[in-house]
């Protein structure tokens, strides 16, 4: 049976009582470009760490080069020609490439001294391998992502690698840097190398796969071939639930604007922004990175001052000093960071979920009433069906797609009339995804003006009933999702009409 | 070739800590005209064997990506006790035992630094405040710690031991160059051995730099953390034992309250505090610097209250360049992605 590089048999895994892994087969075959997918929380990161000798199986073989082990050390995992590499590189930014080339080989082979010139030589063979041109003295730290990566791909084929494991390797890269990613890729292929790609969106690893596997709660939901495949199925794999594409219907729209914007502007960010949004409307605006989206959500959340134009939030013209401003004339930001910018990843749910009515729950100024604070938090759990065992949790503990949900809580909670969201759905798996457009779609339902920015194409056309194309800080174009395609607004984004970024 | 040298030089840190002496130098000398004199660069020299040495330890564990805030009181204990057990059995013999016994010492305390560190994910900060109130605490509590007047005369010996005698033909004064500065380079030159040429060294860098890549990496993280603490309880103890020869006399809290000043010099020399970088030429430009404002001020009739005062205004500056530094480094990094 050595037609398969690697082939897990029935593996099983449980920590502490919770089955990670329910009877898991995988195969890889020499020379295959495979795609392992799954959402968070599937058990993709524990099969990993089973292939490459982290966790020991509870149940199950695995077999590496037609051997069979019911257990495997990282050491003969490493041996056996498995490399993984993780989706922080696992570089030392601190280091020269060349050392961060060297390392590995040089502990490999139990070296207690450091031979420098040994080290270069290791280095000038790895990069030579995948033909990176780099300055071997440079550090690690200075270098791109995308150059980041390749240092841990020329790395990772020092140790004679029959399989290379690949979490999420696109996430952080630009079109071209993935084009050249696949590049190398494919000529590793022809030498015979594999690749597992890890990953949760169809998109990334699409057009390069030649087979996937698709996990989900710990089985296997399918493995198939590309050409069986296509974003329903995708989506029906990995979540166990059909989604209907439910677009977005104006049922509510008011009749006077909530938000007028006339003729704003932001030095360096956008300008002569024009339009009006009314209640019950979902606006999409869409836009290339640097296109001055962020900005100018920004500026309607107060965060920015904008130094042109005039904003009116229900025909009263409005300057904002700050976001508490932008908070008390309703409006509610859900930004695009929501680790760093939307939450207190230590505190708790419920003190994330009600900071923001924090004077709301407040008995006098300053002090505020717990039990009102629980009932509201508790309250906003079971709508948002956030899946929270305890409100006094901290937020780090929940997957993206809840901790998302809690922003979304949180703003809420202040009932806003207006509430902007900037990429509301990055980095969030397929089913809370979902979630989360029904609860937007069911928001303007109720009458609040909503606001999308995201470059997600199939997220705006989908759930918008307007989209502003935003390219160099101007609006282009204002589109009609129903009569525009997918591929139409991807032309249109990606063109080169005004001349402006890229 | 050397312009090369001359354009890495001026990106690096080390080359403006060494402006900074050498400018600080220039005005003492033009004040006072007692700066380059031989026996006050003795002087100097003299009074950065100590915190030298410890800056060396603190190196050690910073560019691991730790901080260590237990030396002064490890070293008090550990020369305490050994003062203390030869002083009390009338030891005549060679200097050789005080120093083995206070580096057996200093390495296990050390250890008990590295095993908690190693063993328990917490901020080294917060383990070496407690380890470090330990110390103090079995040194003043259960060893009932009194300062001793007399300490063996071998001890005695070398602390007063001289390499050479530096005399200012002007004034007249003289100044010795102590024995146990050769000890600050011998340290120096094994630290260096150490960092440069050996897996273990290259370790601490690389655990600095990145703690899971390094373990990825097939770095034994935990040993190498425990052997690092104990290393530097050795080389703490050295410094302690050198203090108290030179001083001829134990006093058990002479140390306490040193760490501040040793982590602030090895921070002005360059080394960034979150870790994985920094020169042991910068640490002892760092540590020359402090020694300089704490020696020389004096010389250019500043007032000594006015030593504190300049020496938090150095850890601001020389700290807040290296903050400046991180921020534009992350600035790039967001650009490239």
């Amino acid at each position: 049976m050595a037609d398969s590089v690697i082939a897990v048999r029935g593996v099983t895994k449980s920590f502490s009582g919770v089955k990670a892994l329910k009877g898991v087969d995988l195969e890889i075959r020499p020379g295959e470009i495979h795609c392992l997918a799954g959402e968070n929380g599937s058990g993709k990161s524990t099969l990993i760490k089973v292939i490459s000798g982290v966790y020991t199986p509870d149940e199950g073989t695995i077999e590496l080069n037609g051997t069979a082990h019911s257990r495997l050390a990282p050491i003969d995992a490493i041996m056996g020609g498995v490399q993984v590499i993780y989706q922080d590189f696992s570089v030392f930014p601190n280091l020269s490439v060349m050392e961060n080339l060297a390392l590995n080989t040089e502990l490999a082979s139990k070296r207690k001294l450091v031979n420098w010139r040994r080290f270069r030589r290791i280095a000038e063979e790895a990069v030579a391998q995948i033909d990176f041109k780099v300055d071997l003295d440079a550090r690690v730290g200075t270098l791109s992502v995308a150059d980041r990566q390749l240092v841990a791909i020329s790395r990772a084929l020092m140790h004679d690698a029959k399989l290379i494991i690949m979490d999420e390797p696109t996430t952080a890269l630009t079109k071209k840097e993935v084009d050249a990613l696949f590049r190398i890729i494919l000529d590793l292929k022809a030498r015979g190398i594999s690749i597992l790609f890890v990953s949760h969106k169809l998109e990334e690893v699409f057009e390069i796969s030649e087979r996937f596997t698709i996990l989900r709660n710990g089985e296997v939901a399918a493995t198939c071939l590309p050409e069986e495949l296509d974003r329903r199925k995708f989506s029906y794999f990995m979540t166990g639930r059909e989604f209907e594409d439910g677009r977005f219907t104006l049922t509510n729209r008011s009749d006077e604007p909530v938000l007028e914007a006339t003729g704003l502007g932001l030095q360096g960010g956008f300008e002569d922004v024009t339009f009006a949004l009314h209640g019950g409307e979902i606006l999409g605006i869409t836009g290339l990175l640097g296109s001055g989206r962020t900005e100018l959500a920004l500026t309607l959340f107060g965060a920015f001052r904008a130094d042109a134009g005039e904003l009116r939030i229900k025909g009263r013209p409005v300057t904002f000093h700050g976001v508490r401003d932008a908070v008390d004339a309703g409006v509610g930001y859900v930004p695009e960071d929501r680790l760093t910018e939307g939450l207190f990843l230590e505190r708790s749910i419920g003190d994330n979920i009600v900071i923001a009515e924090i004077d709301n729950v407040a008995v006098s100024a300053g002090v505020y009433d717990d039990t009102r604070k629980r009932a509201e938090a508790d309250r906003w759990i079971s709508e948002l069906r956030i899946a929270a065992h305890d409100q006094d949790n901290a937020a780090s503990t929940l997957s993206g797609g809840n901790q998302q949900r809690i922003v979304l809580a949180k703003w809420l909670a202040t009932r806003p009339d207006i509430l902007i969201l900037n990429g509301p759905t990055v980095g969030v798996d397929i089913g809370s995804k979902h979630d989360i457009h029904q609860i937007l779609q069911q928001l303007a339902g109720e009458g609040i003006a909503v606001i999308v920015i995201s470059d997600d194409i199939p997220e705006v056309i989908q759930n918008c009933n307007r989209i502003l194309l935003l390219k160099a800080g101007r609006i282009v174009q204002e589109l009609d999702p129903a009569t525009t395609s997918e591929a139409q607004l991807a032309a249109l984004m990606t063109s080169d009409t005004t001349g402006g970024q890229q | 070739m050397i312009k090369r040298f001359l354009a890495r030089a001026v990106r690096s840190n080390e080359f403006y800590v060494l402006l900074v002496i050498v400018a600080l130098g220039v005005v003492i000398q033009v004040r006072s005209g007692q700066f380059f004199t031989a026996n006050n660069l003795v002087d100097i020299a003299n009074a950065m064997v100590v915190p030298g040495l410890f800056a060396i330890g603190a190196f050690l564990v910073i560019v691991s990506g730790g901080i260590d805030v237990s030396f002064p009181a490890l070293a008090s204990l550990a020369v305490y006790a050994t003062t203390r057990v030869l002083v009390d059995t009338g030891y005549t013999g060679g200097v050789w035992l005080p120093f083995l016994l206070a580096m057996v010492l200093g390495g296990l305390l050390g250890a008990f630094n590295g095993l908690f560190i190693a063993r328990l994910a917490l901020p080294t900060l917060i383990i070496t405040l407690g380890t470090a109130s330990v110390f103090s605490g079995v040194m003043q509590g259960v060893l009932n710690s009194v300062q001793i007047p007399n300490i063996p005369p071998s001890m005695e010996a070398f602390g007063t031991a001289t390499l050479f005698v530096a005399r200012n033909p002007e004034s007249g004064l003289t100044s010795n160059m102590p024995v146990s500065f050769l000890i600050l380079v011998a340290v120096l030159a094994l630290a260096f051995v150490l960092l440069r040429f050996t897996m273990f060294g290259r370790g601490i860098y690389a655990i600095g730099g990145d703690e899971s890549a390094a373990a990825r990496a097939g770095f034994k993280v935990r040993r190498i953390k425990f052997w690092l603490y104990v290393i530097v309880g050795v080389i703490a103890a050295v410094a302690g034992l050198i203090r108290t020869s030179m001083m001829g006399q134990m006093h058990p809290t002479n140390l306490l309250g040193m760490e501040m000043m040793v982590i602030a010099a090895v921070v002005l020399g360059g080394t960034a505090i979150t870790g994985g970088t920094g020169s042991l030429t910068g640490v002892m430009l760092g540590t020359l610097l402090i020694t300089i404002v704490q020696n020389s001020m004096i010389l250019i009739g500043i007032p000594t209250f006015w030593q504190g005062f300049s020496l938090g205004l150095l850890i601001i500056v020389g700290t807040g360049i290296s903050a400046v530094q991180l921020a534009r480094s992350g600035n790039r990094l967001r650009a490239a992605v």
